[in-house]
């Protein structure tokens, strides 16, 4: 079977870019705290899901809907009317990674399909037995902990699909397990929906350059005429042992287009992009030739020809294949 | 009014057998705490190294009237660390989940929640209780907005906060002791021994803020939660959770004893504490409702 492309749609024009480009699915969330990308200017209003899955679904496209953080102690509405919204829009899935979220789907949203998001962390055959035969979770999106050969060893073990991060941000600790962002800004992915908030960055100069900071944590200095990054938490440098470095994760992002014929090999279902926050130019760029990877490797094509296809990714910022490799531990 | 309970959470750091030993042959005389937990929770890697030792300090712990929890691993994935995790909640201890890789195994009996399992809401509390979970330590990070509304949904369930020790704020697949030293987690060489207490995370402008722990990310700061025992009673929390560092524990434990009892003040427990030999500043903006970071004010 061939590799299902599952790509980023921040917003309805992204959407439609990324099925023009040749998605074969979709993401994308409601505009709330209701989804792990919840910056402003992104996400779907209820009318937008509607439309954006008439579109997607009119080209073959499916859509998939992330209400993927947790629910607000004592607020439960948000999530169950995403739940409802999604159903009602026509979504092919929704990603959830809440116990309460993912029991409310299951008991008011029988025909509603479920995904289980990075955030759920579920690592192992018997997290995963437990959220399929619970809840009836069909899909799990890999924690970015497994190499590719534990990602096939798994994939043995149970009897639901898995999807794998290919292409994008990185996360170098588990997702849906981080309250770094929370301990420097009070926000957090698992709380608000976002990470390393804008709102709490700084970029400030003085005669050494520039210092980013994160309220007013420092989190790198750049010299003068060098361009200052955005100051993602895990991404910082930080002096621990007497020495100055990249601790966490150098600010790479996550390319693993090399290994396409591993994961397929692996039992992988879906290959997943990261991006809801990137503009149409991006994704269509970054999905048309994710697209005619997929493509030439299902028609058996060789590593040489897919990796002259993938060859324009990977040019600019720094990239990694993150925990697929071992050695990345 | 029931006495408000205090645990002893399991430690953290890749402590030698000795210092193990030691540690809990001193906790099981001397300190005020009802419940320990045993276990190790952070790295597979490290249990062969304590494996050994948990069946005779369950006894000592026992023999000294404390009531001893298992701790399972919290981001277990290879089939070893999955067997330990299904092993030990098998024994038939009392088991703290600190992963969903274990909840089929203890599903049924009473069990344990831990703080690395995330219960945000009442919804999920409840579907915990509805398996067996009679206690739970709620995640580091919620709001106590939150803890008040979730504990009054479930009265019947002990919550529990975590009050003192560096916060467990992260996880990875990757180790960060072996990053720094140049290595690989499978050739780590255990270097994270030599931190008992983390190894501290300074930022370039020489801010404390983090500590790394292995494959975990804690806090720099202390966390220092002293609440009076009237508000513990209106947030319905009745535990709190003391995790162990290198610090004097046993005089730790004395004074949270003395606070949820009525006999100290905020102040002078947490002026007490500032007197220990602490890893870090105290803070306790989590259960303010303000970043973690923020330092515990005095007044």
């Amino acid at each position: 079977m061939s590799l299902e492309l599952v790509c980023p749609a921040g917003t309805p024009s992204a959407l439609r870019a990324a099925v023009e480009a040749g998605a074969h699915s979709v993401y994308c969330g409601f505009r709330d705290e209701t989804n792990a990308r919840n910056f402003p200017g992104l996400n779907f209003s209820p009318d937008e899901m509607i439309e954006g899955v008439r579109f997607a679904h009119a080209h073959g496209a499916k859509v998939l809907v992330a209400i993927n953080t947790f629910a607000k102690a004592g607020s439960m509405e948000a999530w169950k009317a995403a739940l409802a919204n999604a159903e009602k829009a026509g979504a092919d899935a929704v990603i959830l990674a809440d116990l309460a979220v993912l029991d409310h789907a299951a008991t008011h949203h029988p025909n509603l399909r479920l995904h289980l998001s990075v955030q759920a962390a579920a690592a192992t055959p018997e997290a995963i037995a437990f959220y399929a035969d619970t809840f009836g979770v069909k899909r799990v999106v890999m924690p970015r902990v497994l190499s590719v050969e534990e990602i096939a060893k798994l994939n043995a073990a149970i009897n639901v699909e898995t999807e794998a991060f290919v292409f994008g941000g990185l996360c170098p600790m588990t997702e849906g397990r981080c309250s770094l962002s929370s301990y420097a800004t009070g926000k957090s992915p698992n709380l608000t929906g976002v990470c390393s908030p804008p709102e709490h960055v700084a970029y400030s100069e003085d005669r050494n350059g520039t210092a980013t900071r994160l309220n007013g944590f420092t989190i790198d200095r750049f010299g003068a005429g060098e361009q200052a990054g955005y100051p993602t938490l895990c991404k910082g440098r930080f002096v621990a042992g007497g020495k100055t470095s990249y601790l966490f994760e150098d600010p790479v992002s996550l390319n693993a287009a090399s290994l396409i014929a591993a994961f397929a090999k692996a039992g992988i279902t879906a290959l997943k992009i990261e991006g809801r926050q990137r503009g149409k130019g991006y994704v269509t760029e970054v999905v048309r030739t994710f697209r005619a990877a997929v493509d030439a490797i299902d028609a058996g094509g060789t590593e040489v020809e897919v990796g002259r296809l993938l060859a324009g990714l990977v040019e600019g910022g720094r990239q990694t294949s993150g925990a697929y490799k071992k050695t990345w531990r | 009014m029931t006495q408000t309970g205090l645990t002893l959470g399991p430690v953290l750091f890749n402590w030698s057998p000795d210092r193990l030993r030691d540690f809990y042959a001193r906790i099981a005389d001397e300190a005020d705490v009802d419940r320990v937990h045993l276990g190790e929770v952070v790295c597979g890697k490290r249990q062969p190294f304590t494996d050994g030792l948990w069946p005779e300090l369950i006894e000592r712990l026992q023999a000294a009237g404390k009531e001893v929890v298992l701790s399972t691993l919290a981001l277990p994935y290879n089939p070893r660390e999955r067997a330990s995790v299904v092993d030990f909640c098998k024994v038939g201890e009392l088991a703290e989940i600190n992963d969903l890789t274990a909840l089929p195994t203890v599903a049924g009996k009473p069990f344990l929640v831990g703080p690395f399992v995330n219960v945000y809401n009442e919804g999920a509390a409840r579907f915990l209780a509805g398996r067996g979970a009679t206690g739970i330590c709620l995640p580091v990070e919620l709001p106590i907005a939150s803890v008040a509304i979730i504990a009054g949904a479930l009265p019947d369930v002990e919550f529990e906060l975590f009050a003192f020790g560096r916060l467990p704020l992260a996880l990875s697949g990757r180790c960060y002791h072996a990053r720094l030293h140049g290595l690989h987690k499978d050739g780590c060489q255990f270097v994270c021994d030599r931190d008992p207490d983390g190894l501290p995370v300074d930022t370039l402008d020489g801010q404390q803020f983090l500590a790394i722990n292995g494959i975990q990310t804690l806090s720099n700061g202390v966390e220092a939660f002293c609440p009076t025992p009237e508000e513990l009673g209106r947030l319905g929390v009745r535990r709190l959770r003391l995790s162990p560092h290198t610090v004097d524990m046993v005089a730790v434990s004395r004074l949270y004893r003395a606070l949820l009892d009525g006999k100290a003040s905020r102040g002078e427990t947490l002026a007490a504490l500032k007197g220990l030999n602490l890893p870090g500043e105290l803070v306790d903006g989590f259960t303010r409702g303000q970043p973690g970071s923020a330092r515990v004010e005095m007044a």
